[in-house]
């Protein structure tokens, strides 16, 4: 119990960070500094073992490795930070308007969760995006979003319903603060903790359903996203090691790294759970 | 709120479900742009056999029609009929009901691995909590989490049958040993949470007073941990393993689809390719039906093992 006063994050946790932030960094300025173009074919050279020239070899048609899973990376931060900042904003505000509100609008954008959540996630994802015929970067961001939502709605009404009782909102409340302003500078600020949290595993998450979805074709119709890689990997594993493995790890690195922080990040808000940890 | 209530209240919620799923994915196959027809009559069809295609898809008849025959088929069972030559093809149930044992079959291969690893997991690292034991149960479920099906699909085919010879490998699906690997690859995430969970509750547990009862009445450790705590400390678990009975069809989508093994998967995903919209909507709707209908049995199931729980 001894450790419950400490605030910091645990060690596990800043791995976790560290994962990330390499991720992000990687996202950022991989694609500047990649050695070659993901598109360049160059069919004389299909399946190279890494070398200089190129240092994870090549793929069936002669691209460079490293260079797509730099731009793969960048690809991947787009569509699951969109995803990511979509479906938290719309998340917490249906949330906190259903719990602060109650009654009948409570009722409507609570079912509408159940019924979302009563449905395997990525079987309606798969369904939507394969209503086009060749989805770009925007139809899988918005298939993953429309059911992306609910987690964080959720979790911000259950939060709005154990903040709206306490007495400094009972306090804006009297001094005749507006539900708008009593919801964004009262209420949100309060519940932000579990909300980091469900964005750090969700994140995890959309990355694991994007990189499913692209590896069924069913993602943005470029060759370099992780998913589409593995895709490839597996077709072509005799020949090219680095192509089924690393673009794996990848998304083992960035999923993993989300996990580990937002088991850090709950532990560290949840101060039951810090206690038990120790 | 009595049993009765609580069944029905469910079977409405998931009732809309089904209704709010079948309906999302009618409209968006048919308001997104993208012909049907062109996939199934190919570039070179004459006009003809195009408005055929369309007429047997009842492409030619207004949105409200077509949800009418959507409906009608759920009605009359046969979920709609797969075009062109209907006369000649089974039925989309037809389909559905023949591949449908096979992803069966995974799921509870797979709920299967995940329960018989994930528990001497998470009992090992509560009991030895703290020490390297822990440490490498947590590491391995958090890697197990981690882990994307996609990439541990093939990595696994291609190392359990490709290089090593021991499993059968894809479109056998019949062979015996054939649904090991698949079982493994779709359990291993569930495996992973499900050993967190037990680890956590059966820690939550410990601490109780009972436990310290048993203890300082001299029950053995072992008897203290698997009798009195792991009963408890079970509950949960087996719930969250029966809720995430549907994350198993998900992950069997994909399975189905590297291991080429037929399924409910594979009828989807060849549905959308081949642009067989009442396949893809009967599939989806066979599923979420399958899904809903799974998590209300194991809410009941939860609500009658503990009479402490009264269904809320």
């Amino acid at each position: 119990m001894s450790r419950s006063g400490k605030r910091g994050l645990s060690p596990s946790a800043w791995v976790g960070l560290g994962l990330v932030l390499t991720f992000l960094l990687v996202a950022l300025i991989g694609p500047l500094v990649a050695p070659h173009s993901p598109d360049d074919l160059d069919m004389l050279h299909s399946f190279a073992s890494p070398s200089g020239a190129h240092w994870l070899g090549t793929d069936q048609n002669g691209r460079d490795i490293l260079s797509m899973l730099l731009h793969g990376a960048r690809m991947a931060l787009i569509i699951s930070g969109s995803v990511v900042a979509i479906c938290a904003t719309t998340g917490v505000a249906l949330g906190v308007i259903a719990g602060y509100y109650r009654g009948w609008v409570d009722e409507l954008i609570m079912r509408v969760v159940d019924i979302l959540m009563a449905f395997p996630g990525i079987l309606l994802n798969i369904a939507i995006v394969a209503t086009v015929a060749r989805p770009g970067v925007g139809m899988v961001v918005l298939a993953l979003a429309l059911n992306g939502w609910v987690g964080y709605a959720r979790v911000a009404r259950g939060q709005v319903l154990r903040v709206r009782e306490l007495e400094y909102v009972a306090a804006a409340r009297a001094i005749g603060a507006r539900p708008r302003r009593i919801m964004w500078r009262h209420i949100v600020p309060n519940i932000l903790s579990p909300i980091l949290v469900q964005i750090s595993f969700a994140f995890a998450g959309v990355v694991l359903v994007e990189a499913s979805l692209s590896f069924l074709g069913l993602g943005p119709q470029v060759p370099y996203t992780w998913g589409a890689m593995l895709s490839q990997g597996a077709t072509f594993f005799f020949k090219s090691q680095s192509l089924a493995l690393i673009p794996g790890l990848a998304i083992m690195w960035v999923v993993l790294g989300a996990n580990l922080l937002g088991d850090g990040l709950r532990d560290r808000f949840d101060p039951r759970r810090r206690a038990r940890a120790a | 709120m009595s049993i009765g209530s609580f069944i029905l209240r469910r079977l409405g919620t998931g009732l809309l479900a089904v209704t709010g799923a079948s309906l999302l994915v009618f409209l968006f196959l048919h308001l997104v742009p993208g012909d049907p027809v062109d996939q199934l009559a190919g570039g070179d069809a004459d006009e003809a056999t195009r408005l055929e295609i369309a007429h047997c898809l009842h492409l030619d008849e207004s949105m409200p029609a077509q949800l009418g025959v959507f409906a009608r088929n759920i009605v009359n069972g046969s979920l709609g009929h797969q075009c062109p030559d209907p006369e000649h093809k089974p039925t989309v149930m037809a389909r559905i009901v023949e591949v449908a044992p096979y992803t069966l079959w995974l799921a509870l291969g797979g709920m299967a691995v995940a329960l018989l690893l994930a528990l001497p997991l998470g009992v090992l690292a509560a009991a030895r909590r703290g020490t390297w034991v822990d440490t490498i149960a947590s590491f391995v479920s958090l890697t197990g989490i981690s882990m994307p099906i996609v990439w541990m699909a093939p990595l696994a085919l291609l190392i359990f049958f490709g290089y090593l010879g021991w499993l059968p490998g894809p479109a056998e699906p019949d062979a015996p040993g054939a649904l090991v690997l698949p079982s493994i690859v779709v359990g291993v995430h569930l495996m992973a949470m499900l050993a967190r969970m037990t680890r956590s509750s059966l820690v939550d547990v410990i601490g109780e007073d009972y436990i310290r009862t048993a203890r300082a009445k001299g029950v053995p450790g072992r008897r203290v941990l698997l009798h009195h705590a792991l009963r408890n400390a079970l509950l949960p678990v087996i719930t969250v393993a029966g809720l995430q009975f549907g994350s198993m069809l998900s992950g069997a989508i994909i399975t189905e689809k590297v291991f080429a093994r037929p399924g409910l998967g594979t009828l989807l995903l060849d549905g959308i390719a081949e642009r067989n919209f009442p396949m893809v909507q009967g599939t989806v709707l066979v599923i979420a039906v399958i899904y809903v209908f799974v998590n209300l049995l194991v809410d009941l199931a939860y609500g009658l093992a503990d009479p402490r729980i009264r269904v809320a």
